[in-house]
């Protein structure tokens, strides 16, 4: 086997990188594929929270750099999916404990053992981001169709461009398809034509993403009950080399939303 | 009533959509960021091709117009400089 190590980036904060790779890393495992999640924001750890992994934590990615222990013994099974590990970042230390190299080193000897390294970038631009894409065949930016998100999306995607990272796809998360159809709101389009890259997804707002983060429990175990789900689900296919047409996001009909208000008062 | 309409979210009817204007800030936002030419060096840009033309041949300086075109990733600096039509003799 020789992984594919794919690094998960934003620049911007909170634009979801961490849901998406944990989300990307339950779907491919869920298409047979052997996948390593490493969780790269160290001090600020939450991959393993988003997974409902964070009970379970011996060793850390810090931990294996330093040689007090083995890279096996830092690896998280998902008991939810034998082919789904997490390699969880320090939460004690910060991001001057890792060098691009260390990275590097880790990934390449994961890539004997596994299809895809998932690599969930820190925001920021600075180190962290560094060591982050050091290992990356491929990268993902993700960003929101917002005037920040999109801006700092640039930025990174010029600095990838400039280490030659190999090809960088494009998520957009977040979209609110009432506010795009009122005009109120960057469209896929927009955001693709103004940062000109390849688009890898497209992911509607989902409150289900929410109520699946407050469970542990990432939404790409259950495709069929969203659309974010499901768009998760079509990116994973994708990165298999599938072609999948993007997903039509039209706003939810008064129906739709009445049952949708209904139920979020029941649960 | 229009106020009332703004309340509701609603826009004026000269006022663009603010998704539309979101693109056109990032559009020349992303132009500065990856060219790191600020908006003030543009500007001096603009006025010293003005003075270097204008030693050769004679423009219109108040029509000079100096801006960035992308395609795909590349930026270009395009200079639109309307050139001042001689006088004709008879």
């Amino acid at each position: 086997m020789t992984a594919k190590v794919v690094t998960v980036t934003s620049g911007k904060g909170g634009v979801g990188k961490t849901t998406i790779t944990a989300n990307l890393g339950v779907a491919l495992a869920l298409h047979s594929q052997r996948v390593v999640v490493i969780d790269a924001d160290v001090g600020l750890r939450n991959l393993d929270v988003m997974l409902g992994l964070e009970n379970r934590i011996v060793y850390d990615l810090v931990d294996v750099i330093e040689g007090r222990c083995r890279l096996r013994q830092a690896m998280v099974r998902d008991k939810r999916l034998p082919e789904m590990f997490l390699l969880p970042a320090a939460q004690t230390r910060d991001k001057t404990a890792v060098q691009p190299a260390d990275m590097v080193r880790v990934c390449d000897e994961l890539r004997e053992e596994c299809d895809f390294v998932l690599i969930d970038s820190p925001a920021g631009i600075e180190q962290g981001f560094r060591y982050a894409i050091a290992p990356a065949d491929t990268t993902i930016v993700v960003t929101n169709p917002e005037v920040p998100a999109v801006r700092d999306a640039d930025r990174v995607i010029g600095l990838i461009e400039a280490e030659e990272k190999g090809p960088i796809r494009l998520v957009i998360n977040r979209i609110k398809p009432r506010l795009v159809r009122r005009g109120e709101m960057l469209s896929v389009s927009d955001v693709v034509e103004l940062l000109s890259i390849d688009l890898l997804g497209i992911v509607p707002e989902d409150h289900a993403i929410l109520i699946a983060a407050n469970r542990g429990q990432p939404l790409a175990f259950s495709h069929n009950s969203s659309l974010a789900g499901e768009a998760f689900h079509n990116i994973a296919r994708r990165l298999l080399g599938e072609k999948v047409p993007f997903m039509v996001l039209r706003e939810p009909t008064m129906w739709k939303r009445i049952v949708g208000l209904i139920r979020s008062g029941e649960e | 009533m229009r106020a009332l309409g703004r309340l509701f979210g609603g826009r004026g009817q000269d006022e663009p959509a603010s998704g539309t204007v979101a693109k056109e800030r990032l559009r020349l936002v992303l132009a500065h960021d990856r060219t790191s030419i600020s908006p003030t060096l543009l500007e001096m840009l603009k006025d010293e091709i003005i003075a270097v033309i204008s030693q050769h041949v004679q423009i219109d300086a108040s029509a000079v117009e100096v801006s960035f075109s992308q395609n795909a990733r590349e930026t270009r600096l395009v200079a639109d400089i309307p050139l001042l039509s001689r006088p004709k003799r008879r």
